[in-house]
């Protein structure tokens, strides 16, 4: 099991999970940051930001000096901004099978992945997620622009279009087969509504993905922890930005601030998302705002999508809280801010054209984006207020550094308060859950595994968990620790019925079982050997075919773990001599130099390989059946008989991938591929050496 | 015992002995027993006891193994202890698993060992070895009691040691006879022995036990006590020996190397903490030569409960020892100042250690609100001893980061605000006490910004203590001219007045407080809010009589009436201006106020007024024409009408009120046969005929115009010394006799009985 660390954002992740044979690329994020690094794109002409003056290199170079602008010291890209993509080189992203996407940050760099990979797959949302991010897909302005043609890594419209129809929408709970050999399903993960976290899980495997969840009581429906447990490993990514800010803090602090500027006559600015936080933050202001006697205030929320958004988020009933549930039911809308523009108090407009301009009175609070401060009607409202100190800017979004954000408008004489709200998990909370949930292995991002730079001596801001967590970062491959143990494998019945066990202890029955491997999409069966039509004279195949049922009845059946020393001790009492025991990784091997014979005792089987020598084969059933038996009791049945045919399975998949992969017949898995191991391989007599290793990898196969 | 309640008893004993008809209220035996105690103080037990057979039958009763329920059971104990009867039943008694049960089984020995052993060792006379008696002497009783401790201090559960050290210490605390001694030195070599054992036994039990011979004035000479003292101090974990280490330094008289150990006990923790602070090994620490890292990890535990726990019985034990006269001495002030900011420091996670134990400790207290109030309790009440310059400029940088900080709980804030009040009273400049220092006054400008924001918080909690502070503040600072300036340039004068009409009555009644304090020194703002900014503007005095007038809790108007009084004692200019009109329109409204502390506080406002027309000081009369100004001015502000109504009043506190100021006044008044009421009978027929339907309760009827003579003449013929002596005894003087008791008593059986039957 591998994970592919296509982007090493914490909460803007996209990991690519090969799961089986599967090949899940789990969520989508595009970090924007990169945007800093470019000037505001205002909606007009603005000779503030065009009378900038040119930045050229140090060795007089001006060869950039159209696109780098300075102000105040800080040197900006003069074009429409770019973003920095996931790793698309670390694997073949026409592979990637689904994506599992989990809350509507966390896609937008999904028409990159799907419109320019050759991605075939299938994407997995909730629909609050897809209604939600689509708007989302693409900033406003840069939507309603003239010179696409110049965009030269933002995605057109038609791409988003293309990339949202391969969406399949999901509800919580529902579980979706992938090819019959893995099931995932989407969880509440309370951060926002439709945001999810998923499960991915064999018949004996079991994989969490977290990705941006949050225990606070706010307006998405509460995070579904108990499914988390019992994992084999736990992904996990998008825990709060702000570890050291406490959300219900920052709300006090934006309400203290927001109140101080409007009483004295200054107006607000919100530079926000278009949903997520908003409504609860909307929330708080409703019940604030009378309290504090604001009521006269405006309150506006400009964006594109300000009105749906608003009416989603009343729609979602099944997304919702439970208490915001049930008001879905009663007269009265599941948010206050249904309440707060009925009575004119919020208002909202899809831009600062039209409507707005008519009703504008000040002092106002005004929420709107883009938080970066790079584009969106936020930049008109930086120009015009940004020059009075009764004015203040208030950073709600924890996704862009506010200094950065600001740094082209310097100077400025408008208050800026930084009151991040980022209700994601924090660490205690995430020690808690860790601690119920007792996942086997946590793998996160290694920011998360360290405490930040900045304050290296909080030891408490990092995930503490036992085994420690394994950490990835960006355009790292890694071999998730984890061993997978199990297979499932349905028995026919006719085979079956012929199956004769034998309790070799009480409560515990044993049976050998001679099969054939039959798999077909990834499920497993095991069939009768076919009956070889004519006995071919050779004296063995006589009796694989016939004495097997006798075999079946005298044999005794051996179980637990076999002695080495008495072994060895035994093998030489057989005559064997030069006999050399060595430590291997899972058991030990005994090797008869003379004899040219090896035994490879592990914990779960023994191979003997061995010449085609008749007397020797002898001499070692002989030295075996003794040896055997007199530990029986103790050695499980799994030791190789000897016999060709008849092969003793433990149902236990090879450890390794690689070997998986290398019997899985065909790359196509709805065309049958029923696998049968040709008989030669099976042949105890193999006459040279590259036969041995062929028996070997069949009983390791088989095994 | 009054014939009524001997009347009573035997029908009450009868329910008590009978399982079937279960008491239902414990607290009727308490008060049952405390009446039985009062009756056996008065007279004599022997006698009640023959004269109530039925005492003596149910305390028999009780010995037969029974049904009984545990209450009742306990009762009888502790009452067969009261009579000091029987002793035979304690033993099997005292392993009741019922803690009441226990509890009354060991104050019973304690009683019988008392008697037992008074007896023979007061008798003797002083040749013989006063008290010391030998434990061979002891009466059998005492023996088999003594003998039973022995055998509960040796065994290995640790509940019978418990019971054993709980009965000892009740033992030495209670008795003060000096056959105390000699059972303390035929115990405490078992008590030593407990240390012996890993873990302690019962070590809270056995601190208790410890602190109550170490103040036994009899015991405490001994000097193996101390040897015994100083062993449990080293053997007990930090959290244990804290308790007893704070007992010892509250001793008045105590070794001084076992107070050293004790306070060494006491600081470890905090040791520890400025240890684990230190940016390089070598820091001067709390604690001399003792410090160093494997100190720190053997005191601060590593769970972060008990950790915390540890810390804040720390700095609970040291805040009530500071003000103490017996405190250590030299009281190590800038050592605990530098502990209690570091703590603060890695409460809030601004402290950088460098150390592992440090970036442990940090993250075992960042964000813990317990630890938090604990520290900032304890640093104001480091204020009283100041400290190095440097020092308390890092107070109050660490009171100014918890103040500004977004995440500071509101209980932690209002802390914050108390112990930033009690420094920057510290910080006084001593000649004048009302100048800062200088470092204080640029305190004070980033504290007025923050206070700022908190009266725009969200959370009412901090909009209230906000205020408080201001209030605080202002009384303390409002003359001081760069207080005034500082407050005047901000916006928390006008925030503050814009909290009036807060949604929130606690604030809008610190809102009043806050209004009144700054209106008196002159720093009120002008109203003007955003919902209403070209409004009439009004005059604090007008704003405050809205509120009282009109507010719909109760707490603002109480807060406006105080500050009304305070307003009239103080001479404040608005109510100077026409001090008889302001005392008349407030006492309007107070008088027909629905609350009783409201008019309670209207009639304290009238009695500072009737000081300031009579004159306060001494006794006597006051002279006649200003008596009779006064009672003109007293009828034009319709002090009277207020006054007598408020006599018959509901509630209790306003008729006393209004008796005090009518006896104030009659006090005042000259003697009858003045020359004002020598010419003319007035005319009381009204004046009466109104008090009478008062007091029959009818409120309707006004008592219209009256003259200052008749007013006399009504004060005089009122008996107002029998009414205070009747509104002096509490209101359920009634309910609470013992008749009354045993009547409940006995008719909630029969309630229960009723139910019993009702049920099939």
């Amino acid at each position: 099991m591998k994970l592919y660390c296509l982007s090493g954002h914490t909460t803007l992740p996209c990991n690519v999970l090969k799961f089986k044979s599967t090949t899940i690329m789990l969520d989508c994020g595009l970090d924007t940051t990169s945007t800093l690094n470019f000037l505001p794109l205002p909606l007009v002409q603005s000779p503030r930001l065009s009378n900038l003056p040119g930045w050229s290199l140090k060795d007089g170079n001006a060869f950039l000096d159209k696109e780098l602008k300075e102000r105040s010291g800080h040197v900006f890209v003069d074009s429409v901004p770019e973003f920095c993509l996931p790793e698309t080189e670390l694997i073949d992203l026409s592979t990637v099978d689904v994506i599992l996407i989990s809350n509507y940050h966390c896609m937008m760099a999904l028409p990159y992945i799907t419109e320019h990979t050759g991605f075939t797959g299938t994407v997995y949302a909730t629909e609050p997620t897809v209604h939600i991010g689509r708007k989302r897909l693409l900033p406003s302005p840069l939507k309603d622009a003239v010179e696409v043609s110049t965009w030269r890594r933002c995605y057109t419209m038609q791409e988003v279009n293309s990339a949202l129809s391969k969406i399949q929408l999901v509800g919580y709970s529902q579980k979706i087969e992938l090819f019959g050999e893995v099931q995932v399903t989407p969880l509440s993960s309370g951060y926002a509504l439709g945001s999810s976290n998923w499960i991915i899980q064999s018949h004996y495997e079991k994989v969490s993905y977290v990705s941006g969840s949050s225990l606070l009581t706010a307006h998405p429906q509460p995070m579904a922890q108990a499914s988390l447990k019992n994992s084999d490993v736990l992904i996990l990514t998008g825990l709060t930005q702000i570890p050291t800010a406490n959300p219900d803090g920052m709300v006090g602090e934006f309400c203290s601030n927001l109140a101080l500027t409007v009483r004295n006559g200054g107006n607000v600015l919100v530079p926000c998302y278009p949903s997520g936080v908003i409504y609860d933050l909307l929330e708080h202001l409703y019940q604030y705002i009378d309290s504090a006697g604001l009521s006269s205030i405006p309150f506006y929320f400009i964006s594109p999508v300000a009105n749906s958004s608003l009416e989603f988020s009343q729609i979602f009933a099944e997304w919702l809280c439970h208490n915001k549930q049930t008001k879905v039911y009663l007269p009265e809308p599941p948010f206050p801010h249904a309440e707060l523009i009925q009575t004119n108090k919020l208002k909202h407009y899809p831009s600062i054209h039209g409507g707005f301009s008519n009703d504008y009175r000040q002092p106002c609070v005004v929420f709107t984006g883009h938080p970066s401060l790079r584009f969106g009607d936020v930049v008109h409202f930086m120009g015009l207020w940004g020059k009075s100190s009764l004015n203040t800017v208030i950073f709600t979004e924890p996704d862009f550094s506010y200094l950065e954000a600001l740094a082209p408008y310097q100077p400025l004489a408008m208050k800026c308060i930084y009151c991040p709200i980022d209700t994601r998990l924090n660490f205690i909370q995430v020690s808690k859950l860790l601690k119920e949930v007792q996942p086997l292995h946590v793998v996160c991002p290694e920011q998360y595994t360290q405490p930040p730079p900045a304050q290296s001596h909080r030891m408490d801001l990092m995930v503490d968990c036992q085994p420690p967590a394994v950490s990835y970062r960006r355009a790292e491959v890694l071999a998730l620790p984890f061993k997978r143990r199990n297979e499932k494998i349905e028995i026919m019945p006719e085979l079956a019925d012929s199956l004769v066990p034998m309790e070799i202890k009480p409560g515990i029955s044993l049976a050998t079982v001679s099969a054939v491997l039959h798999t077909k999409d990834n499920k497993h069966v095991l069939q009768p050997p076919p009956r070889p039509a004519q006995p071919t004279g050779g004296k063995k195949r006589k009796r694989a075919s016939d004495d097997i049922p006798d075999c079946k009845v005298q044999k005794p059946l051996l179980s637990g773990s076999i002695p080495v020393d008495q072994s060895v001790q035994a093998l030489e009492r057989h005559g064997f001599s030069d006999i050399k025991v060595e430590d291997a990784a899972k058991g030990h091997l005994v090797l008869l130099r003379e004899a040219e014979t090896l035994i490879q005792i592990e914990e779960d089987s023994t191979h003997i390989v061995c010449d085609d020598d008749e007397v020797l084969r002898v001499r070692l059933r002989a030295w075996s059946s003794s040896s055997f038996r007199s530990s029986e009791g103790k050695a499980r049945a799994t030791s190789t008989s000897l016999d060709p045919c008849v092969l003793h399975c433990s149902c236990q998949p090879p450890a390794e991938e690689g070997k998986t992969r290398s019997w899985r017949v065909s790359g196509s898995r709805n065309k049958e591929s029923a696998f049968e191991i040709p008989s030669q391989e099976l042949q105890p007599e193999p006459p040279s050496l590259p036969s041995r290793h062929c028996l070997r990898r069949a009983l390791s196969l088989y095994t | 015992m009054d014939p009524e309640c001997a009347r009573l008893l035997p029908a009450l004993c009868a329910v008590l002995a009978d399982p079937r008809q279960p008491v239902a209220d414990d607290t009727c035996l308490e008060k049952l027993l405390d009446w039985f105690k009062a009756v056996t103080d008065a007279g004599s037990s022997l006698l009640l006891l023959q004269e109530n057979p039925c005492l003596v039958e149910l305390l028999f009763h009780v010995r037969k193994p029974q049904d009984l329920s545990s209450r009742i059971l306990s009762f009888a104990l502790r009452l067969a202890g009261t009579f000091a009867a029987q002793e035979d039943c304690f033993q099997y008694l005292q392993g009741d698993p019922s803690l009441f049960v226990a509890s009354a089984a060991g104050q019973l020995l304690v009683h019988i060992l008392d008697l037992a052993m008074r007896g023979p060792a007061e008798g003797r006379g002083p040749a013989e070895g006063r008290g010391r008696l030998q434990a061979r002497d002891w009466p059998a009783c005492a023996r088999r009691i003594v003998c039973h401790l022995e055998d509960c201090l040796c065994s290995e559960a640790a509940p019978r040691v418990t019971q054993a050290l709980h009965v000892l210490t009740t033992a030495f605390g209670h008795c003060h006879g000096l056959w105390t001694q000699g059972l303390w030195v035929q115990l405490s070599p078992l008590v030593a022995r407990l240390l012996e054992k890993d873990p302690v036994p019962a070590p809270h039990a056995l601190v208790e036990l410890l602190l109550s011979v170490a103040r036994s004035s009899v015991l405490s000479s001994d000097p193996g006590l101390w040897e015994t003292v100083a062993q449990t101090l080293s053997h007990l974990s930090p959290m244990q020996a804290g308790p007893l280490a704070a007992g010892i330094l509250k001793l008045q008289d105590c070794p001084q190397a076992l107070r050293i150990q004790a306070f060494g006990v006491l600081l470890r923790p905090l040791a520890c903490v400025l240890e684990a602070a230190a940016q390089a090994p070598g820091t001067p620490g709390l604690l001399e030569g003792a410090a160093g890292d494997q100190m720190a990890v053997d005191t601060l535990p590593p769970s972060k409960s008990v950790c915390v726990g540890l810390l804040c019985s720390t700095l609970a034990h040291l805040e009530l020892l500071q003000p103490l006269p017996q405190r250590p001495s030299p009281w190590p002030q800038a050592p605990l100042l530098a502990a209690a900011v570091t703590i603060l420091r890695f409460c809030n996670g601004s402290a950088a250690p460098s150390s592992e134990l440090g970036g442990h400790l940090c993250a075992m207290l960042v964000g813990c609100v317990r630890v938090q109030r604990a520290a900032l309790d304890f640093l104001g009440v480091l204020s009283q001893g100041l400290g190095p310059r440097e020092l308390v400029t890092q107070v109050f940088a660490v009171l100014l980061e918890y103040l500004v900080s977004p995440d500071s709980s509101p209980t932690v804030l209002k802390k914050a605000f108390q112990a930033t009040l009690r420094w920057l009273l510290g910080s006084a400049v001593p000649p004048s006490c009302c100048d800062l220092e200088p470092h204080a006054q640029l305190v004070l400008r980033e504290l007025l910004a923050v206070l700022q924001k908190r009266l725009c918080s969200p959370c009412w909690e901090v909009r209230d203590s906000g205020l408080e502070f201001l209030t605080q503040m202002t009384r303390h600072w409002g003359g001081q001219a760069t207080f005034r300036q500082a407050l005047l340039a901000s916006e928390v004068p006008k925030l503050a007045s814009q909290l009036l009409q807060d949604p929130e009555s606690y604030v809008r009644a610190s809102a009043v407080a806050a209004a009144g304090q700054l209106s008196s020194r002159g720093l009120h703002a002008a109203p003007s809010s955003p919902e209403h900014p070209a409004g009439p503007q009004k005059t604090p005095l007008e704003e405050l009589l809205l509120v009282l007038t009109t507010d719909s809790e109760g707490f603002p108007r109480r807060a406006a009436m105080r500050v009304f009084t305070e307003w009239l004692r103080d001479g404040h200019v608005a109510v100077a201006e026409d001090r008889e009109r302001f005392v008349a329109r407030v006492l309007q409204a107070a008088s027909g106020d629905l609350d009783w502390e409201v008019r309670v506080q209207g009639l304290e406002l009238a009695l500072v007024f009737l000081q300031q027309l009579l004159g306060a000081c001494g006794p006597g009369a006051a002279p006649p024409c200003a008596l009779a100004q006064a009672l003109r001015a007293l009828c034009r502000v319709q002090l009277f009408e207020f006054a007598f109504r408020s006599l018959f009043d509901c509630d209790r506190p306003v008729a006393q009120k209004s008796c005090d100021l009518l006896l104030f006044l009659r006090a005042k008044a000259a003697p009858s046969g003045s020359p004002q009421e020598a010419g003319e009978s007035p005319d009381v027929a009204p004046v009466e005929a109104a008090l009478r339907r008062w007091r029959a309760g009818e409120q309707g009827q006004p008592l219209g115009e009256l003259a200052p003579e008749a007013i006399l003449a009504v004060l005089r013929s009122l008996d107002l010394e029998a009414l205070r002596d009747t509104l002096a005894e509490s209101s359920d003087h009634v309910e609470r006799s013992p008749q009354s008791l045993l009547q409940d008593m006995l008719a909630t059986v029969g309630v229960l009985g009723d139910n019993e039957a009702d049920c099939y």
